[in-house]
């Protein structure tokens, strides 16, 4: 983990509510895993105080990609940079998505803006079968960039099946016949925990990519405890944010 | 090379300079390490060790506010042994002064803790946390009764002969006599502040933000707070100051030495900026050399009022 100034490359606004910020990073673009994330200072002042944690979502040579929406002060001031701003940023950080389990059948679930991570992750899904489930409010929050074999549901049925993301899985089926398949999911914790539940209850192997307030995102804080079955507290920053479904209470 | 003298006496306790690590801004020294050289810094206050390893409060632990945050971390920490044979040697590894913050729902409990570590000889001095406002037992308790912080004094003084620092909470009407009676118990120094007790609400749920109603209150809001305890100490009693509170920049960090303190400590800045510690020396020796002053600790209590 190093810290250091990217430079901003552009803003795109992927729907109406999310962004896609490009950002030149030369000093990490090549050390970067999917799933790990970067502390990022959007004011070079004490408002916000903290950095603002965002996955990595997507990398280009040189060039890292943050997935984003407007969800307070902090992102807001994100999204006002311009071409060439400089962007104090601290990562790679978190431990990211487990690969090395034997598995066939890649199933990326993504909530709303939990999408972010993907596009990185499905790069690295070479040889394997991928589906992505992808749910959300309304069809601002969904954003298929990077995926593939894309099947959409909304709360509001603006955009694909009516309904959440857990109701698309159980009515498609496309998950219980898949071959081998591995649950990778992302979203919001009340939507980790359903996939949590189908995940345990159906035996599929499935890593969670947990969200927390977090200070500092590399250890020292400990504000951002997430209880394993053991009882104990792990942190999202260091330990995680990706754990295995059957390691953590959420 | 500048000619200033950065090396500081904070009563008995010696120091490279003025520059320490806050207690629970920086674990044990392991994570930060990889930002900053700890042997270039004047040590390093290990977070809050208690007898037995805490697992400390459920989330929502922090949330941020006004150019600050709040947290209830609840102590959270690996326990006197762990921290002996784990921790320790890290930091001597890495050549880094310590000093060990110790955490006690007891006078007996922060005895027997200084007793153990009392034979480390990387610990420089024991700094004793009376004034955690986030756990049930011992902490804000003891932190607001003179009479406790007395007694936690004397026991801990007889048991050591380290420098014993007793770090001293702001929530209380008077912090000055708390620190009277650490000099009168035999405490070598007082560091102030710990946080501000503070609360939030999630105005749509009606819900507390952190999970323990109440959470202690740092970073650069509460400066003007800490510099006046500092001040009302550094006036009314005769006994070496580390400062802290939202000390986020060496003009900061300046300021606290006018007020009064020997030394300061950089807290929740950690979180956002881990470099400051090794940034933060040539940026003080500049100033001294600009201001013609040829040691640091000249700096302290040097106000004009």
């Amino acid at each position: 983990m190093l810290i250091f100034n990217g430079t901003v490359e552009s803003i795109d606004w992927l729907t109406g509510q999310i962004a896609m910020l490009k950002v030149h990073a030369p000093e990490i673009s090549d050390k970067i895993l999917p799933g790990q994330f970067c502390n990022i200072k959007v004011s070079d002042n004490h408002f916000p105080l903290l950095r603002r944690p965002f996955s990595v979502s997507d990398i280009d040579g040189e060039f890292i990609f943050f997935m984003f929406d407007i969800h307070g002060e902090g992102t807001k001031m994100l999204s006002e940079k311009k071409q060439g701003d400089k962007l104090d940023i601290l990562g790679p950080l978190g431990n990211g998505f487990n690969l090395k389990t034997e598995y066939h059948t890649a199933v990326i679930v993504a909530g709303g803006i939990g999408a972010a991570p993907f596009p990185l992750l499905t790069k690295h899904l070479k040889n394997k079968k991928v589906i992505s489930y992808l749910g959300a409010r309304s069809s601002e929050m969904l954003v298929s960039y990077g995926l593939q074999n894309v099947i959409k549901s909304t709360d509001d049925g603006s955009e694909g099946f009516h309904g959440n993301i857990l109701q698309l899985i159980e009515s498609d089926g496309a998950l219980l016949s898949a071959d081998s398949p591995k649950i990778f999911a992302c979203g919001p914790t009340p939507m980790l925990k359903a996939i949590q539940d189908y995940a345990l209850k159906n035996n599929i192997p499935c890593d969670l990519s947990t969200e927390c307030a977090m200070a500092c995102g590399f250890g020292i804080c400990q504000g951002c405890p997430v209880e394993t079955v053991d009882g104990i507290y792990k942190l999202v920053c260091k330990d995680g944010p990706v754990f295995e479904a059957s390691e953590v209470n959420l | 090379m500048s000619s200033v003298d950065l090396s500081v006496n904070v009563g008995p306790l010696k120091l490279k300079n003025p520059v320490l690590l806050a207690s629970g801004t920086v674990g044990y020294g392991n994570e930060i390490s990889e930002f900053l050289e700890l042997s270039k810094i004047g040590g390093i206050v290990t977070k809050s060790i208690s007898l037995l390893p805490r697992k400390g409060n459920p989330p929502q632990r922090i949330v941020e506010t006004p150019s600050g945050m709040m947290n209830a971390i609840g102590l959270a920490n690996v326990g006197l042994e762990i921290f002996i044979k784990e921790k320790i040697p890290f930091l001597k590894e890495v050549k880094s002064d310590i000093i060990c913050n110790i955490a006690a729902s007891s006078i007996e409990e922060y005895v027997e803790c200084v007793k153990a570590l009392n034979n480390e000889e990387a610990i420089k001095a024991f700094e004793i946390n009376v004034s955690c406002p986030n756990v049930k037992e011992g902490g804000l308790i003891f932190g607001n009764d003179v009479s406790a912080v007395g007694r936690i004094t004397e026991k801990v003084r007889a048991a050591t002969d380290k420098p014993v620092i007793i770090k001293l909470s702001p929530n209380t009407a008077s912090i000055s006599r708390f620190a009277e009676v650490v000099k009168k118990e035999g405490g070598d120094i007082v560091s102030a502040i710990n946080t501000l007790v503070g609360a939030a609400f999630d105005i749509w749920k009606k819900t507390p933000k952190i999970a323990n109603v109440t959470g202690g209150l740092s970073g650069p809001a509460i400066k003007p707070v800490a510099i006046a305890k500092v001040l009302e100490i550094s006036r009314k009693v005769d006994i070496p100051i580390i400062g802290i509170g939202g000390i986020s920049s060496w003009q900061d960090a300046v300021e606290f030495m006018i007020a009064g303190a020997s030394a300061f400590q950089l807290g929740t800045i950690n979180f956002v900026n881990p470099k400051l510690g090794n940034d933060i020396l040539t940026d003080l020796e500049d100033y001294c050399a600009k201001m013609g002053i040829e040691n640091i600790s000249d700096l302290t209590a040097s106000y004009k009022i």
